[in-house]
This record gives C-alpha cells, sequence and structure tokens, in this order.
C-alpha cells in the first residue's frame, strides 16, 4: 500500500484541510446523558484519536460528527459551517465503519464507485477516480470481486478507498483496526498514518486501544463518561495525566494518596508519618495523589530510600520483573529491569523505595 | 510393554461397529423407502408406463398436452400461483416496510397478522369467503346499493388466488422480515455518508440485501398454492392440476396414466421453485449484523404517517380476518343468502358438528396424535444419528425425510393408492390402501420434516460435552440418552409434536384420495363433505371454528413452550 501512495499522484492532498471545531455538545438517548458539553479543536489536517474505554461516549462523538444518531445540542463546526441538524447526505463527511459495512451484493468497483454516482459524476470520471482510489490502496486488480471474497485487510482497505474516493472534508475510522489479527494490524496502522499524510485530510480516528492511538497521531483526547478528560500530544498525556483516570487508562499506575507539605520554599508529598517524597517544583499545599508509573519506583538497596516496605510477590514479564510491594497497608507496583542471569527478590523481603528523580505527578485532590 | 498393547487393543475394541445405531438407521430407512420413496418413484414409474403394454414410453405426456383441458389446467395453475405471489408481496411488503423502519406501537398487530392466517387452512375459509366477497356476497351486495358496480372478486380462478394469498403471504411477510433484520444499520449509514438517501437508498442497497429473503418466501408460497388441492376443490375450480389429478384418479381410476403424468409435473415444479430458493440464498447470505449492534436504523413517526400506517395494518387486518369472521357468522348463522349479514343467529350448528361429526374430531385427534408420534420419534432418532454418530451416510436420512417436503399431498396419496392396493392386509383381505392406518403413515410422512426441523433444533441446544460428562460419570450411551439428552430436548420435542399435530389435523390433499369410508374419514374430508351441501355449510363452518381453535390453541402452546425454552437456555447460557 506505502508503494502504491508513492506511485500515484493524482489523488493528491486538498488544497486547505478542514479544521473541526466542538463547542458545548451534549447528546442523550433516552434520559441518559451520553455526551456531556464537550469541547474540541481539532486542527486542519490533524491526525487525532479519540481515545476512551467502551461506553465513554467516544463513538458517539463521531457518529454525531457524521451525523447519525440523535441529534445533539451545541456546535459542530466543519470550517465556518455548523454542520448540526444537517443530513448525513449532506455533510461532506467520509467514515470507515468498524465492521467495513461493504455492501455484499456489489463487487469492489461497485461499491467504491457508489459515492461518485451519488453525486452525478460523469461515467468517465467516475472510472478514473476508481482507479485512482484502488490503486491507491493497493487493490486495483481486485476491482471486480464481490467483498466477501477478500481478506479482512483487504476489505478495510476497499472501505477506505470508498470513503477517500469521494474527498471528504474529514475523515472518520471507528475502530479501524480492531477486526484485523495483531500482525496486519501494525502493519495497518502505519499505512494508515502515510495514506492520511499523503491526502493531508483531517482524521478523527476511535479506539480503545491506547498503542494504536498513542503510535500514529498527532493528538488525542481521553474520553471518559461523555466528558473529555484530557487533550494533548500522546506523550504528554501520558507523562502529565490530568487525573487518576487517565493515569490509569493509559498504563499502569500507582496512585498514592496523601498530602503536600511546604517547608523552606521545598515540598515534599507525605504518605504517612514514617514516609515522605521530595517533590520538585512547587505545589500548592493540602490533600493530594501522587501518580507513579511502575518504573518511576527504584529499590534503594544501599538503604538511601525514602520509602519502607515489603515485597508480597512478583510477576515476571519477559524485559523488566514487576513486584507487589506493601507499604503500611498499601501496595505499590516497581518494574525493575531483567537482564539475563539476574536474582529475583523473594516474597517477604524488606526493602527500601526511592522516587527515580522527576518522575511522578501531583494531582490535587 | 504390556501395559501399553493391553491399551492399544482396548481402542481398536472400541471402534467396532456399534449395533444399536446401525439397526436404528436401517429402521428408519427402511420405512423412508417404503412410505416415501418407493411411492414417488411408483408415481414417476406408471407416469412413464404404456398402460396396456407396460412400455417405457412419453406417450402419456403427449396425451397430456394435447388435452386443451390440461393444457388450461397447467397454465391455469401458474396464473393462480404467480398471481398468489404477487398479491400475498401486496400484503406483506408494506408491513415489512412499517415494522422495519419505523417506531410503530402497532407492531403487535402486525406480528397477529403474520400468524393468524397460519392457524386456518385455507380451504375451511374459502366458502366463507364465497359468502363475504362472491358475486351475491356481502361486499358485492353493499358496493352494489352504495356505488352500484360489483367486483369479481371470487369469480373463477380470481377466489382461489385472494384465498390462497391470504393465507400464505405470511410465508412471505417472515422471510422479508428477517431479511431486513438482518441489514445492519451501517449499511445504511455507509450509503447515506456517501451521499444517497430515500427511496434511492431503499432500491439499491436496502432492497438488494432483502431479496433473497424476499425469494426464498415467494417460492414457498408459489409451490404452495401451486400443489394446493383442497381450496381449488372448494370453490369448485376443478380446472387446475391438482384438481385434476384427484378428480382423474378418484372418477376414472387409478390405472389412469393422467394423474401419475400431473403428478410428475408437480414434483417437478415443486423441486424447481425449491431449487429457486436454495440457490437465492446459496453464496447470498447478506445478514450483515454486527454483535450488539443490529437491524436498520427506526424513526419516530408523525402523527399523520402513524394514522396512514394503521390505515394500511388495520385494512390488512380486515382482509386477512375476514376468513375467519365469515367462518364464525356463517356457522352461528340460521339462513344467510342475498344478505349483508345472516338473517339469524343460532347456535344449533354447533349442536348438529359435534353430535354428527364426533366420528371425525375423534378420527383426527387419533390419526393427528399416532402420526405425531411417530414424527417425533422419527425425528428425534433422525437428528441424533445425524449429528451425533459416525454412521456412514447418516445425513442422507436426514436429507430423504426433507425431501418429503417436495412431495405434493395428491402425489403422495396418489402413489399410496397404486402401491399399497395390491398388498393385502394380513388376515381381512382388505387392500392395505383401504386400512385407516395407511392415512396415519401418509400424515406422518407428510409432517416429518416439521417434526424433524424442531428436533435438529432442539438436539443443537444440547452441547456434546453434557453427553461426555454423563458417560464420564458411568452413564452407557442409551441411558444418557434418555436421562440427559431427552430431558433436555424435552421442549423442542413437545414443539415438534404440536406442530406435526395441528398441521396433521388440517391436512386435505393426501388424505383425500386414501379414504375408503366415511366411517375412517378425518375433520378436513368431514369438513370438505359438510360443505358439498347448502344445508351442511352451517354446521361445517361450525366444524371449522371448532377446528380453528383446536389448531390455533395447539400453535399457541408450542410457540409459548419453543420461546420458553429458548429464554431457559439463554439464561442458563448468560450465568456462565
Amino acid at each position: 500500500m506505502l508503494q502504491a501512495i508513492e506511485t500515484t499522484g493524482q489523488l493528491a492532498a486538498s488544497s486547505g484541510a478542514t479544521p473541526i471545531r466542538i463547542r458545548n455538545l451534549t447528546l442523550s438517548f433516552g434520559t441518559t446523558k451520553v455526551l456531556k458539553g464537550i469541547d474540541l479543536d481539532i486542527g486542519a489536517g490533524e491526525f487525532f484519536a479519540f481515545l476512551g474505554p467502551s461506553g465513554s461516549g467516544k463513538s458517539t462523538l463521531l457518529r454525531a460528527i457524521a451525523g447519525f444518531g440523535p441529534r445533539p445540542s451545541g456546535e459542530i463546526l466543519l470550517g465556518e459551517r455548523n454542520v448540526i441538524g444537517l443530513q448525513p447526505w449532506k455533510r461532506d463527511v467520509g467514515m470507515v465503519f468498524q465492521s467495513y459495512a461493504l455492501w455484499p451484493h456489489m463487487t469492489v468497483r461497485q461499491n467504491v464507485a457508489y459515492g461518485l454516482e451519488e453525486r452525478r459524476r460523469p461515467a468517465e470520471e467516475i472510472r478514473r477516480r476508481v482507479r485512482e482510489a484502488l490503486e491507491l490502496v493497493g487493490l486495483d486488480a481486485y476491482a471486480d470481486r464481490y467483498p466477501s471474497q477478500l481478506s479482512g485487510g483487504q476489505q478495510q482497505r476497499v472501505a477506505l478507498a470508498r470513503t477517500v474516493v469521494i474527498e471528504p472534508k474529514v475523515l472518520l475510522l471507528d475502530e479501524p483496526l480492531s477486526n484485523l489479527d495483531a500482525n496486519l494490524r501494525v502493519q495497518m496502522r502505519q499505512d494508515l498514518l502515510a495514506l492520511q499524510r499523503r491526502l493531508g485530510i483531517t482524521t478523527i480516528f476511535v479506539t480503545h486501544d491506547q498503542e494504536e492511538a498513542n503510535t500514529i497521531c498527532d493528538r488525542i483526547a481521553v474520553l471518559s463518561d461523555g466528558v473529555v478528560q484530557q487533550v494533548g500530544e500522546p506523550d504528554h498525556v501520558y507523562d502529565q495525566p490530568a487525573n487518576s483516570f487517565v493515569a490509569r487508562f493509559l498504563g499502569t499506575a500507582n496512585i498514592l494518596d496523601g498530602r503536600v507539605i511546604a517547608r523552606d520554599g521545598a515540598c515534599r508529598f507525605v504518605l504517612d508519618e514514617r514516609s515522605s517524597i521530595p517533590l520538585q517544583g512547587s505545589h500548592g499545599e493540602g490533600e493530594a495523589s501522587f501518580v507513579l508509573r511502575p518504573r518511576g519506583l527504584e529499590f534503594a538497596d544501599d538503604g538511601a530510600g525514602e520509602i519502607a516496605g515489603t515485597i508480597s510477590g512478583s510477576e515476571f514479564l519477559g524485559d523488566t520483573i514487576r513486584y507487589f510491594v506493601e507499604i503500611g497497608d498499601r501496595s505499590v507496583l516497581v518494574d525493575e529491569v531483567h537482564r539475563r542471569g539476574g536474582d529475583r527478590r523473594s516474597a517477604g523481603t524488606n526493602v527500601m523505595l526511592r522516587v527515580v528523580p522527576g518522575q511522578g505527578v501531583v494531582l490535587a485532590r | 510393554m504390556a501395559a501399553l498393547s493391553t491399551v492399544s487393543s482396548r481402542a481398536s475394541f472400541g471402534q467396532r461397529i456399534s449395533w444399536g445405531p446401525l439397526t436404528a438407521a436401517l429402521g428408519i430407512l427402511l420405512f423412508l423407502v417404503a412410505f416415501l420413496i418407493l411411492p414417488v418413484a411408483m408415481v414417476i414409474y406408471v407416469a412413464f408406463t404404456d398402460p396396456g403394454s407396460g412400455q417405457l414410453t412419453l406417450a402419456n405426456f403427449m396425451d397430456f398436452f394435447r388435452s386443451a383441458l390440461f393444457r388450461e389446467s397447467f397454465y391455469n395453475s401458474f396464473y393462480v400461483a404467480a398471481m398468489s405471489v404477487v398479491l400475498a408481496t401486496v400484503f406483506a411488503l408494506p408491513l415489512a416496510y412499517i415494522t422495519s423502519r419505523f417506531n410503530f406501537r402497532g407492531a403487535v398487530l402486525i406480528q397477529t397478522l403474520g400468524f393468524v392466517p397460519l392457524i386456518m387452512p385455507p380451504f375451511i375459509g374459502a366458502v366463507a369467503m364465497q359468502l363475504l366477497f362472491g358475486a351475491n356476497g356481502s361486499v358485492n351486495l353493499l358496493l352494489r346499493d352504495w356505488f352500484g358496480f360489483t367486483l369479481p372478486f371470487m369469480e373463477g380462478l380470481n377466489g382461489v388466488i385472494l384465498v390462497q394469498s391470504i393465507h400464505y403471504f405470511p410465508f412471505i411477510l417472515i422471510n422479508l422480515s428477517a431479511s431486513l433484520r438482518n441489514i445492519d444499520r451501517s449499511m445504511e449509514e455507509s450509503a447515506q455518508m456517501l451521499g444517497s438517501h430515500g427511496m434511492r437508498l431503499f432500491r439499491r442497497i436496502v432492497l438488494p440485501l432483502a431479496m433473497p429473503g424476499y425469494i426464498a418466501g415467494a417460492s414457498l408460497v408459489f409451490v404452495k398454492v401451486f400443489d394446493d388441492l383442497g381450496t381449488p376443490l372448494l370453490l369448485n375450480v376443478n380446472n387446475m392440476l391438482a384438481p385434476q389429478a384427484y378428480l382423474r384418479i378418484s372418477s376414472v381410476g387409478i390405472s389412469d396414466p393422467m394423474g401419475y403424468v400431473i403428478s410428475v409435473i408437480l414434483i417437478v415444479c415443486s423441486i424447481f421453485a425449491m431449487w429457486v430458493s436454495i440457490s437465492a440464498m446459496r453464496g447470498k447470505d447478506y445478514s450483515t449484523t454486527q454483535k450488539g449492534g443490529g437491524g436498520l436504523s427506526k424513526r419516530d413517526l408523525g402523527a399523520l404517517e402513524t394514522a396512514g400506517c394503521y390505515l394500511v395494518v388495520l385494512a390488512l387486518l380486515a382482509i386477512v380476518l375476514a376468513p375467519h369472521i365469515g367462518l364464525l357468522l356463517l356457522s352461528i348463522g340460521t339462513v344467510w343468502s342475498f344478505s349483508v349479514l345472516p338473517d339469524g343467529f343460532t347456535t344449533e350448528h354447533y349442536a348438529v358438528a359435534v353430535n354428527k361429526a364426533w366420528p371425525f374430531i375423534k378420527n383426527t385427534l387419533l390419526y393427528a396424535g399416532i402420526a405425531a408420534l411417530i414424527d417425533v420419534l422419527l425425528g428425534t432418532a433422525i437428528a441424533y444419528l445425524a449429528a451425533r454418530t459416525t454412521l456412514i451416510g447418516r445425513k442422507w436420512l436426514d436429507y430423504i425425510a426433507m425431501a418429503a417436503l417436495a412431495v405434493p399431498g395428491v402425489v403422495l396419496g396418489i402413489g399410496y393408492l397404486r402401491l399399497f392396493y395390491s398388498v393385502d392386509i394380513p388376515f381381512t383381505g382388505a387392500p392395505l390402501a383401504t386400512w385407516w392406518g395407511i392415512i396415519v403413515i401418509a400424515l406422518a410422512t407428510r409432517r416429518l420434516p416439521y417434526a424433524l426441523r424442531s428436533c435438529s433444533a432442539a438436539l443443537q441446544q444440547v452441547s456434546p460435552s453434557l453427553e461426555e460428562a454423563s458417560e464420564n460419570l458411568g452413564a452407557p450411551k442409551l441411558r444418557t440418552v434418555r436421562r440427559i439428552v431427552l430431558p433436555l430436548m424435552a421442549a423442542g420435542l413437545v414443539a415438534g409434536f404440536v406442530t406435526s399435530f395441528a398441521t396433521a389435523a388440517v391436512e386435505l390433499s393426501a388424505t383425500i384420495m386414501l379414504v375408503a369410508q366415511e366411517s375412517d374419514a378425518p375433520l378436513a374430508y368431514g369438513l370438505y363433505l359438510f360443505m358439498q351441501s347448502a344445508a351442511g355449510r352451517g354446521p361445517g363452518a361450525a366444524l371449522g371454528v371448532i377446528t380453528v381453535v383446536i389448531v390455533g390453541l395447539a400453535t399457541y402452546f408450542a410457540q409459548h413452550l419453543v420461546e420458553k425454552a429458548r429464554r431457559e437456555q439463554s439464561a442458563s447460557a448468560g450465568s456462565h
């Protein structure tokens, strides 16, 4: 597919990609509020992800942009135009469905030509653009097959071709990789990124898989409970989670409750009367949570640690060993790099833990 | 080493032929050969044999097509079947469309519509329909009074078409609704996103995707109407194929080849229509619903649209219920002729019906009961052999039993007459074909496919691991079947029994050939006799009402059982 993209130049980046602005978008199914005042700005030509667990409202939000589902209140601006209340067939929004939704009674060519036929393009133009779109996804040899004769990955690419051939203002991808097997998924996400860069089209990618979102998207919005929890570049959101939900959803996190105290211009995070952690920078005093990845803690075998605990168990994860360490009545996870021949600490060992300098985030409670 | 050889010899010991299933399979095969394959083969053989010399010949078919009456009958049967499909489509299409596209509160009404006609065999309602829609029936009397014209609803072939399409349109409704339900919402949404909507979207996406289901339903309607004997007979339309076959055999005799030629034509058309139905579905399993989602998106209706929908549904309900209403009126009316409604009302007909028709009712309960029992036993055995044993050719029992669907009742009746007339009942000397038991066997053979599908479905719900667990705990095969498999299948088996029973109770086309004396006749035949005379119509109608009530209750009961079993199954599956 990548090759195909390099060799075909006709389906060029549409000049002037469309930015999306969402303002105070609220949507209910009956009496259940599914989206609760969403505000988002997605830049022109950006590859953006909606990331969240199932039931978070991410698919509902995507469908609202495409014009499916109940009518929301608020604004969805594609460029300068508010599309709320506009029928799906008048929006010029391209969506690739999770199930691909290829029509089984039509060949690949007929599927891809459909949108152009609906736009009453001349036959010659339809033929040319269908060919270009199929070349773009590397499936020009399969034009006369039926969807049932294609593999999952090929069906996916037909669905993409069918959508981009109408040159939509924005491209919406609803869990596009979830029906593919693991190897194909890794390949396909790179292909998707290449296609998006080639076309320069504003793209929203819905997924519950943080790895997918992190690897290909410019920015992500983490959704939960119909609310945008945090927006930002993937590494920023991972390193600076705005709240404990985001911290937990993006990877494993130790979330320790305690309080921040400031003394002589330096701040400390107090876990209990025996343990406290020095903080960098200044923080407001009071109740807070300290969020720390398992890699952010290390064993202080020289005894110069801040927190005393007891190992209660461990898991071998391959490149790391994850230890469960009891600190008073709480438990934390500590990852230690594993190398061949390395010793495994045994359960029951008393240990000292130290926060790796610069790791951890303080969240006000 | 010694231990190892013991193990391997025991393994080969276990591979020996298991005689139980083999005996059962051979027994079933014998039944199917004797009562399904041989009679049909006999009919086909006679159709191609010169009655004088016994030589194989095509002369009988030449004679058939040389006769103007037979050519007309052939054309009429085709015309009636095709027009019934068209009219049934007209009834079914709006109903299927309304239920699949809109949030319509009257959906219960539509479900009723899809069910009510099936519990009344068309020939029962035929006479009542004549009183409502005939040349001097209620509707035409009103039309003449109010507008000064009449419509030939029931004239000749029109009557057959109207009665048949009212009865059989649920087949189209059910199949079409199912395939519409199986279209995933995203199929429609992706078309909308690409710029399509309204009728255009319906025509290009929804309709093609629903087509296989429609064709399956339509071809079923075609076959049923093409083969039906009772309705044209009761409406006195004799220039069609099935009535001609019956009349030739019953008036000219069982050696007249024309009845056999017609039978072969009926079989060929049946098989052709079934082939159309199967190839419409093959490779076109367009059911596209994803887990969780499903069905086209439905929208709410405005007040005016709701009123429109109700108008359509109620109008169809009126048409569909017309035979029922007509029958009820006829059964409680004194004299009903040249008037919109009967002159007076009485319960006398029911008394007459119960008095005079009691032998018919008793015979029906007996025949249909035994036939349904045979069906469930055979059905369970065939399903079990096909699904759970390793016998060679085990699927063929299933295929042969299902082939009974393609054999019209008239054909089976003729085959039995021909094959068993020369076989005597032991100790009496009377021909086997005149024994009431042969009616039971004909009913059992005709309804076996229904029971078999119920039994197969019931067996599929019993996971093999449940059986293995029982064997693992020490129960031998037969005891496992009795203690584990049968109790779990019970609801499905009862449903199969009731379906077989209810449909056998109103079977006319095969039994009408096989009834030798009136004392052996079942209800359907009695009804036919009653309806022949003007005086018998009232009691006949009363008998019809009784039949409809029995069949309706039985069907409701079966449906209820299946639903209950399904709920329990899904509940236990959900608790895992």
